[in-house]
């Protein structure tokens, strides 16, 4: 099973729109909730990434009887310094997104928290591709 | 995963009289939980995902679905008979039939005391109060008073169900204390029946079959419409006498006890952020928020079933509004706490808890699985088939829930009138529904 989102950069009220429908198609397949949780929990947070940081990008959720596998490809300014950006706490969010309850600099470290595997590849000027696995049994 | 599945059925205070059933799929078209199919002519109920909550009750139009209560003669199998009796059946009337009036022509039915049910309720805002504030798990705490309300919890939320406060209603704390009251008297249980008067189906589930790991020592639950007509009649027949009534009436309550069945009811009394909200489609709407984490800060949930609440039960005879206009008139008349509240405070705080509610979520696809994945991916394709209006025509209540029913092999593609009406006369359908609906479909074909 898959199911593929385009996300906008910017696009703030939108955003959240592809983990509810995760969310949804977990739920109907029975699977378990704490599962769910972490699997919502982590790609939110990648999601929001791709809005406040990106210009688009596409979320592909894959859901096999093992594992929900996702990756995010974003268009965008790509991350310089990966290990600084996954220090808690540190963002490089603005006044405007903060304001919006944003970018308080947990969002890669709640990310790694949930998932089972966590890729990220950044090209500086280009883009970011992150890859979470999250085990189902 | 899904072990909690399977372990026992629901009790359903709702029954469809098939030989009366039109098959006319207004019940399926209401449901919220899709749980109604019209098969050979007659609406068929899926059992374990019917919640109770009467939305098919209300828009049969031929009164096919019945609710099953217990009849009134059974009382007389008890020498003691008490009956516990809403604050919402006395507002059904007209102010010309007074209280007492309808208190004296309950005794002489044959009941033998008459109770207010809403007694407990003082006593709970405490508790509920105390509970919420100690909570330590995900909140908003949910109340348990809608019996629907918990139900489709259980069956359309199952990961919430953990946020049902474990504590009784207020209808089991009012039966817990009559029934000590007269055990403390020395009189034999078996001897004491305790009925209540309902104004819905979900109550009488409810007590058939509760939650929590919690036992109901009512003994029958007797129809609100039913009564409602046999006090009416006698009304206007013998009219009423009140002097003949029975003096062992407690009908001790209080403004906070009057309007808990009412919307706002439990949520007003309650510190922090409580929220009120009624009827199923606005329960579902905010369950669903609530489930995607869009909703934080709220303390408490007051969630009921019914539009307006139990003013809006099923078995409720009056309008909604009347009712409900006619509590708050009786609750400005009433004290802050009843004069039986000490009392009921003393008896009845070791029977206040209950254990969890458990979940019992809906099995979608299928138990395993890999065959969930491979009927989902199945039923997503078919989608694109399906003419995507939901006419209902096939039985199922939408081309997507025909879609599952198809996977599940409960139905078949040939269900779907609109794809036979277009292959016999395509201009018509065209004309009607455009082009465009019937193209897809016939590319994969």
């Amino acid at each position: 099973m898959e199911l593929t989102f385009q996300i906008r950069g910017g696009d703030f009220t939108s955003a959240g729109t592809a983990s509810s429908k995760v969310r949804r198609t977990l739920k109907e397949l029975g699977i378990d909730a704490s599962v769910i949780k972490r699997v919502v929990i982590a790609l939110y947070e990648a999601e929001v990434n791709i809005v406040a940081h990106a210009y688009n990008g596409q979320i592909t959720a894959s859901i096999d009887p093992e594992q929900v596998f996702l990756k995010l490809v974003d268009e965008g300014p790509g991350i310089a310094d990966i290990e600084r950006a996954m220090t808690p706490g540190f963002s490089t969010a603005s006044q405007q997104v903060r304001e919006m309850g944003f970018g308080a600099g947990m969002g890669l470290t709640n990310i790694c928290r949930n998932a089972d595997v966590f890729n990220i590849h950044s090209i500086p000027g280009k883009g970011t591709t992150v890859e979470i696995t999250i085990q189902i049994k | 995963m899904n072990s909690d599945i399977h372990i026992k059925p629901f009790h359903h205070a709702l029954c469809i009289r098939q030989e009366v059933c039109i098959g006319c799929s207004r019940c399926m078209r209401v449901c919220p939980t899709e749980a109604l199919r019209v098969i050979n002519g007659k609406a068929t109920l899926h059992p374990e995902w019917c919640v109770d909550c009467g939305e098919c009750f209300n828009v049969c139009p031929v009164k096919a679905i019945v609710v099953e209560d217990d009849d009134i003669s059974q009382i007389f199998s008890y020498k003691h008979r008490i009956l516990l009796v809403p604050s919402i059946f006395f507002a059904q009337f007209e102010e010309k039939l007074t209280l007492d009036a309808i208190k004296g022509i309950l005794y002489e039915m044959g009941f033998t005391e008459l109770c207010t049910v809403e007694q407990g309720a003082d006593l709970l805002v405490d508790e509920i109060n105390k509970y919420v504030g100690e909570f330590d798990g995900e909140k908003p705490v949910i109340s348990s008073f809608c019996p629907a309300v918990v139900r489709l919890i259980q069956v359309r939320f199952p990961s919430m169900t953990d946020r049902i406060i474990r504590l009784i209603p207020p209808l089991e704390i009012t039966a817990q204390y009559y029934r000590s009251e007269y055990e403390k008297n020395g009189v034999p249980l078996e001897d004491v029946g305790i009925f209540y008067v309902t104004p819905c189906a979900a109550k009488i589930a409810a007590i058939k079959a509760p939650v929590g790991g919690y036992n109901s020592p009512i003994n029958g639950v007797i129809n609100m419409s039913e009564l409602y007509n046999k006090v009416f009649l006698a009304y206007k027949q013998k009219g009423t006498n009140e002097n003949e009534y029975c003096n062992l009436i407690h009908s001790s309550l209080s403004s906070t006890g009057v309007r808990w069945a009412t919307t706002g009811g439990e949520s007003s009394n309650i510190h922090g952020r409580s929220l009120a909200i009624d009827s199923m489609p606005n329960v579902i709407d905010f369950l669903e928020r609530l489930e995607n984490e869009e909703i934080q800060g709220v303390d408490f949930l007051e969630l009921r079933a019914c539009d307006m609440s139990c003013c809006g039960g099923i078995l409720v005879q009056d309008n909604r509004f009347l009712v409900k206009e006619r509590i708050d008139k009786r609750a400005e008349e009433l004290p802050a706490r009843h004069a039986l509240d000490e009392s009921f405070r003393q008896v009845c705080s070791g029977y206040i808890p209950m254990e969890r509610v458990e979940p019992k979520a809906m099995v979608k696809y299928h138990a395993d699985l890999t065959i969930a994945l491979e009927r989902m991916e199945e039923a997503r394709k078919l989608r694109k088939i399906l003419p995507d209006i939901d006419c209902g025509a096939c039985g199922a209540p939408s081309c997507e829930a025909l879609a599952d029913d198809i996977v599940c092999h409960r139905a078949t593609l040939e269900h779907c009138v609109l794809m036979h009406a277009h292959e016999v006369d395509p201009d018509m359908m065209e004309k009607i529904w455009g082009k465009e609906r019937f193209i897809k479909k016939q590319v994969k074909k």
